[in-house]
């Protein structure tokens, strides 16, 4: 006998993330997913982060990682909430893990919540958190085909930071080439070209993102 | 290497449904997996083949069904198939475009042994 299903098969994680998603709407919290590969300058994207909006919005970060809590301390540091979540050997977060860390969150004295996912170009792109946007980060020394390897990370992403730029003529990284492949899979991503650790380019990068939490506003304003 | 977690979800939303029905065997698992996905059959039945053993699904087949990408301009309307590289409309140009296929992840249904009730069976024919 035949049974009709028609069910997501990552109906579990959905309902999870509608249920963040619900949460992060009730307390006007934006909420970012950062996705790239171990080493590209996730940490690093989100100190500049931090730094360049901490005097408008309340932040928060959550770090996932297989193991180790050596970012939350990076973030702890500077004096802003970080939860770790150590997922064990899963190479992506889930909306359970999320829900679980923003248990631990003050989500009515927050404005943005920075999520850290595992470095990984593949598997946390199939997971809706309940963020706003997803932003993949790769950095130079990766080399621009990348895009051609892992298409669906760029192609989901709302935008892509080009981190280490300051090294990009030491290696053989055609930016021409990286630019036009991005649009061909997502039209609409903005790339900026970001050096991190120095701090340059990070305002353009930091503009698009609170003309985002802007326009979340004004739309929940509005309903 | 998100294919294991996957097969589970397939597996224990399956062995649910099939066991609401009061079924004593899955032999056949049917889902649809969008081009546009990350997913490897090659994994889903290797993990079909390590997790599925001691589930009443143990000895049946999971079939894909791959699904196409095709997207609605949203200027000029045209439908359209498309690979990952090439979202823009080919009609007009535009790279407004609504993505209608290729990013699905379902179950679409199961095939089940009921439990031994001959009454049933005839009353219910296929």
């Amino acid at each position: 006998m035949e049974i009709d299903i028609k069910k997501p098969i990552l109906d579990r994680n959905e309902r999870l993330a509608a249920e963040n998603r619900s949460r992060f709407d009730e307390n006007g919290v934006y909420v970012l997913d950062l996705m790239a590969s171990p080493g590209a300058g996730k940490t690093s994207t989100i100190l500049a982060t931090i730094e360049a909006l901490r005097d408008r919005y309340n932040i928060a970060v959550i770090e996932g990682d297989i193991a180790s809590d050596v970012d939350a301390q990076k973030i702890s540091a500077q004096g802003i909430p970080a939860v770790q979540i150590n997922t064990g050997g899963a190479c992506h977060l889930e909306s359970d893990m999320i829900q679980r860390a923003i248990d631990t969150l003050d989500l009515a004295e927050l404005d943005l919540i920075i999520v850290e996912n595992v470095g990984n170009l593949v598997c946390p792109t199939e997971f809706y958190l309940g963020e706003d946007a997803k932003v993949m980060i790769l950095s130079v020394p990766e080399g621009h085909d990348k895009p051609y390897k892992y298409p669906n990370i760029f192609a989901l992403a709302e935008a892509v930071i080009l981190n280490k730029y300051d090294t990009v003529s030491m290696f053989d990284f055609n930016e021409d080439e990286f630019r036009a492949v991005v649009k061909s899979l997502n039209p609409h991503a903005p790339v900026f070209a970001v050096s991190a650790t120095k701090g340059e380019g990070v305002e353009a990068w930091t503009d698009w993102l609170s003309g985002r939490i802007e326009d979340a506003r004004a739309q929940a304003t509005r309903a | 290497m998100h294919e294991m977690g996957i097969v589970q979800s397939i597996l224990s939303a399956s062995v649910e449904a099939a066991e609401k029905e009061g079924a004593t065997k899955i032999n056949e698992i049917r889902i649809s997996v969008g081009d546009l996905t990350e997913i490897v059959e090659f994994a889903l039945q290797f993990a079909f083949e390590a997790l599925s053993p001691g589930t009443i699904a143990e000895g049946g087949t999971l079939t894909v069904n791959h699904v196409g990408a095709s997207a609605r301009c949203a200027d000029c309307s045209t439908e359209f198939e498309h690979g990952r590289f090439e979202v823009q409309c080919p009609q007009c140009g535009s790279i407004a475009t609504i993505p209608l296929t290729g990013r699905e992840l379902t179950i679409d249904a199961i095939d089940i042994d009921e439990d031994e009730s001959p009454d049933e069976e005839s009353a219910n024919p296929e």
